[in-house]
């Protein structure tokens, strides 16, 4: 049954002007040059640009990514296979480290099954890159280098989670109980979610994002180094304070850029990890991620000491052209692709 | 009531906030590349017209407030209750000071004005954007000021007092933009 015509009519009207870019083409002009400056900038530094998989086999068990996904009938068999489209490059780019490939960047899309926002397309434009021999705050200093390249910025300061929690929430992120978290959260206006909050990683990257994120990094960009262990992601636990990994954040006017980590190479901790996420998402009532056997095999094979760290290509733009809004430096955003 | 998830939420949408009907006015999204998803809501309360800025989980639902807009013709008021009916049904609705508030001052007989019902109660009376009242009181001014320079207050029918050119004098029936008080023109006849 076809719609009433006035339906049809309706949308046509309301979509007709969505054929047309979102981005002016002069953004999309400085887009571009911005892209040859970074290129420009691992060239210069021997960094190897490499292309890998869009689509793979396996995602991420991360609790708080959602892949897209597809169907694929490999030749010759008649199954459908699960493809998924990825949420960073990062197991791919690791296999090739482990492969023996030295220094290498990637600029390519990643996909998130999330809702648009200012800041979020549900595809969008990462720059990854890993450095062979570097440690966290090593990769530090060569951010800086390409955001002062980039973004004309000044020097970054750096200052660790912890600080930046006693300064500008009054508490100590290592230390404190669920129920002093609770408490804080609420005295700074989150009672809603605090009170029905048991996870303290959740209420610490809700006090990050909405009380610390605002304060750091106005005037020029800021690395927020020392995540708690809880939050290591795929980066390694301090040697020195196991309360605290080695994964660092980038933040410049309000906007997160990018993340980062001194890489966990041990393939039995990674492991544990990704299991203890599939555990999180049983609680959760998500479905478990199979782990990617490939990444967990070239683990084992051995990866390089090396830091590593995804870059938001995107917001690095909105940055360099003063955008309010991630729309106007994209062509097509989800809404008219 | 349903509930509501937070992706759901859009300019317009009715929820309740503490036990308060409030409108959505605004809602960002806002995610870590590590973690937690959350919104950052603007909100209105539509009984104390205060407007926050609330921040929820992502996927997090509220509650749906039964609010709802119908237009209702100004009957009278008996001092304690301003009464109002719908012209079809000739059913009458009664709302207090409180939902009157400070719109007391433009409700004009016969107008159609829009009441906001929440669970079938009146919260709030909003005017028409344009009323036409009598001015009780204004001094004469100068006869001869006919471009409506520099104005002087009136008091109207109903007790608001406007701004009005130096022309308009006492006993003509004046157009007011009752958004944000002005004098318009005086009434057509």
């Amino acid at each position: 049954m076809s719609p009433p015509i006035g339906l049809i009519l309706r949308l046509t009207m309301d979509h007709s002007s969505f054929w047309r870019p979102v981005a002016t083409i002069e953004s999309l002009r400085k887009r571009a040059a911005l892209l040859a400056v970074v290129r420009k900038f691992f060239a210069d530094r021997g960094v190897l640009e490499i292309e890998t998989p869009v689509l793979s086999h396996a995602s991420v068990t991360d609790v708080h990514l959602r892949a897209f996904s597809s169907q694929f009938n490999y030749p010759g068999s008649n199954e459908h296979k699960t493809l998924y489209l990825q949420t960073s490059p990062e197991f791919a780019m690791k296999r090739l480290l482990c492969a023996g490939s030295g220094s290498i960047y990637q600029i390519c899309k990643a996909f998130r099954n999330e809702e648009s926002g200012r800041f979020h397309n549900p595809e969008f434009t990462l720059l990854e890159w890993y450095r062979v021999g570097y440690n966290h705050f090593q990769l530090i200093e060569e951010i800086d280098a390409l955001l002062q390249v980039t973004l004309n910025s000044e020097p970054l300061d750096i200052i660790t989670y912890q600080q930046a929690f006693i300064k500008f929430c009054q508490l100590d992120p290592l230390t404190c109980s669920i129920s002093e978290l609770q408490t804080r959260s609420s005295e700074l206006g989150f009672a809603n979610i605090a009170e029905n909050e048991q996870d303290p990683d959740i209420l610490l990257q809700l006090l990050c994002s909405e009380v610390v994120e605002k304060q750091i990094g106005q005037r020029r960009p800021v690395a927020l180094v020392g995540f708690p262990a809880s939050q290591a992601a795929l980066a390694r636990i301090d040697d020195t304070d196991p309360r605290v990994s080695c994964r660092f954040e980038i933040y410049f006017k309000g906007i997160e850029l990018a993340n980062g980590y001194h890489e966990l190479t041990e393939p039995e901790e990674q492991i544990q990890r990704f299991n203890q996420d599939n555990i999180q998402r049983k609680s959760l009532g998500l479905p478990c991620m199979t782990i990617d056997e490939y990444f967990v095999n070239a683990l084992q094979h051995g990866m390089p000491e090396c830091a590593g760290v995804a870059l938001g290509f995107d917001r690095l733009c909105m940055l360099a052209l003063g955008a309010e809004h991630i729309n106007q430096i994209t062509a097509f955003p989800i809404r008219n692709a | 009531m349903a509930n509501f998830s937070t992706n759901e939420f859009k300019a317009g949408l009715k929820i309740m906030l503490d036990g308060e009907p409030c409108n959505v006015l605004e809602n960002e999204y806002v995610k870590p590349g590590k973690g937690q998803a959350f919104n950052r809501v603007k909100i209105r309360k539509l009984i104390s017209g205060k407007v926050l800025e609330k921040t929820f989980k992502s996927g997090d639902s509220v509650e749906g407030a039964d609010v709802m807009d119908t237009d209702l013709s100004y009957l009278y008021t008996d001092g304690e209750f301003w009464h109002f009916m719908n012209n079809e049904t000739f059913e009458q609705i009664a709302a207090d000071e409180k939902a009157v508030g400070e719109n007391v001052k433009w409700l004009v007989e016969n107008d159609n004005c829009t009441i906001t019902l929440w669970n079938g109660s009146p919260i709030a009376v909003t005017p028409p954007n344009f009323v036409e009242l009598e001015i009780t009181e204004t001094d004469p001014g100068l006869k001869g000021d006919t471009a409506g320079t520099g104005g002087k207050p009136a008091t109207l029918a109903t007790g608001a007092v406007v701004r009005v050119p130096l022309f308009v004098q006492t006993g003509e029936v004046i157009k007011v933009d009752t958004r944000n008080g002005e004098y318009v023109s005086r009434a057509q006849k």
